[in-house]
């Protein structure tokens, strides 16, 4: 399951049941959730903006990977779209593999790669304006 | 040509579209963003700024032509 949608509609048993596997002894399960600013200024709202296609194709390579690297049997990554308040979900990864550490390690790799690869853009809104993450140096 | 814009770019140029002229029918994609750049000197103080090419990850040698979709590809931020 490969998908972006609104938070809202992201079902976070329903992606786990799209990994289960009679090969496989373990899930790994990765969810990035909106989080405030501990210091300084409250973030009021994350918006994530992609370009669909290209977004859809990169997590599809990306699913892939995982299966060859980590002999994964299933792989599922469903990234939020819009706004995305704090505690609710931004992204969520299912991985499941025969045995527990590939799954770990499966999940690790897919959260990384995403934030390197795929054309997803996160707006951060606080109090008092806003800005694209990591837009500059 | 249209080169769509995402994320901060749309900011920096304006619009979710921009309406290009390719300075040779053919051309590279690395020299294309040369010149988006010196167009639009904002997009240089990015921390990167890279070009999709027909939904790929352009690595500067890709072939550009009116007839691909070019995307600007500021820095990603997923997750």
């Amino acid at each position: 399951m490969i998908e972006l949608k609104e938070t809202k509609e992201i079902n976070v048993a329903e992606i786990i049941d799209s990994v289960k596997s009679d090969y496989c002894g373990a899930i790994d399960v990765f969810i990035g959730t909106v989080r405030d600013n501990p210091t300084g200024n409250k973030v009021t709202k994350l918006f994530f903006e992609s370009y669909t296609p290209m977004a859809i194709s990169e997590l599809e390579k990306i699913a892939n990977s995982v299966k060859e690297k980590y002999q994964a049997d299933k792989v599922s990554i469903v990234h939020a779209i819009g706004d995305c308040l704090v505690g609710e979900i931004a992204v969520v990864i299912a991985v499941s593999t025969p045995h527990r550490k590939a799954s770990f390690d499966g999940c690790q790799y897919a959260i990384n790669t995403l934030k390197e690869t795929v054309p997803i853009w996160k707006k951060e809104y606080f109090e008092d304006g806003s800005h694209w993450v990591f837009s500059h140096p | 040509m249209k080169i769509l814009l995402f994320g901060i770019a749309k900011d920096i140029i304006g619009g979710n579209i921009l309406d290009w002229e390719l300075s040779q029918s053919e051309q590279t994609s690395s020299q294309l963003l040369e010149e988006l750049k010196v167009k639009y000197p904002e997009l240089s103080k990015l921390r990167s700024i890279a070009l999709a090419v027909n939904g790929e990850h352009a690595d500067g040698t890709e072939k550009v032509t009116s007839n691909d979709e070019v995307a600007l590809i500021p820095p990603m931020s997923g997750g």
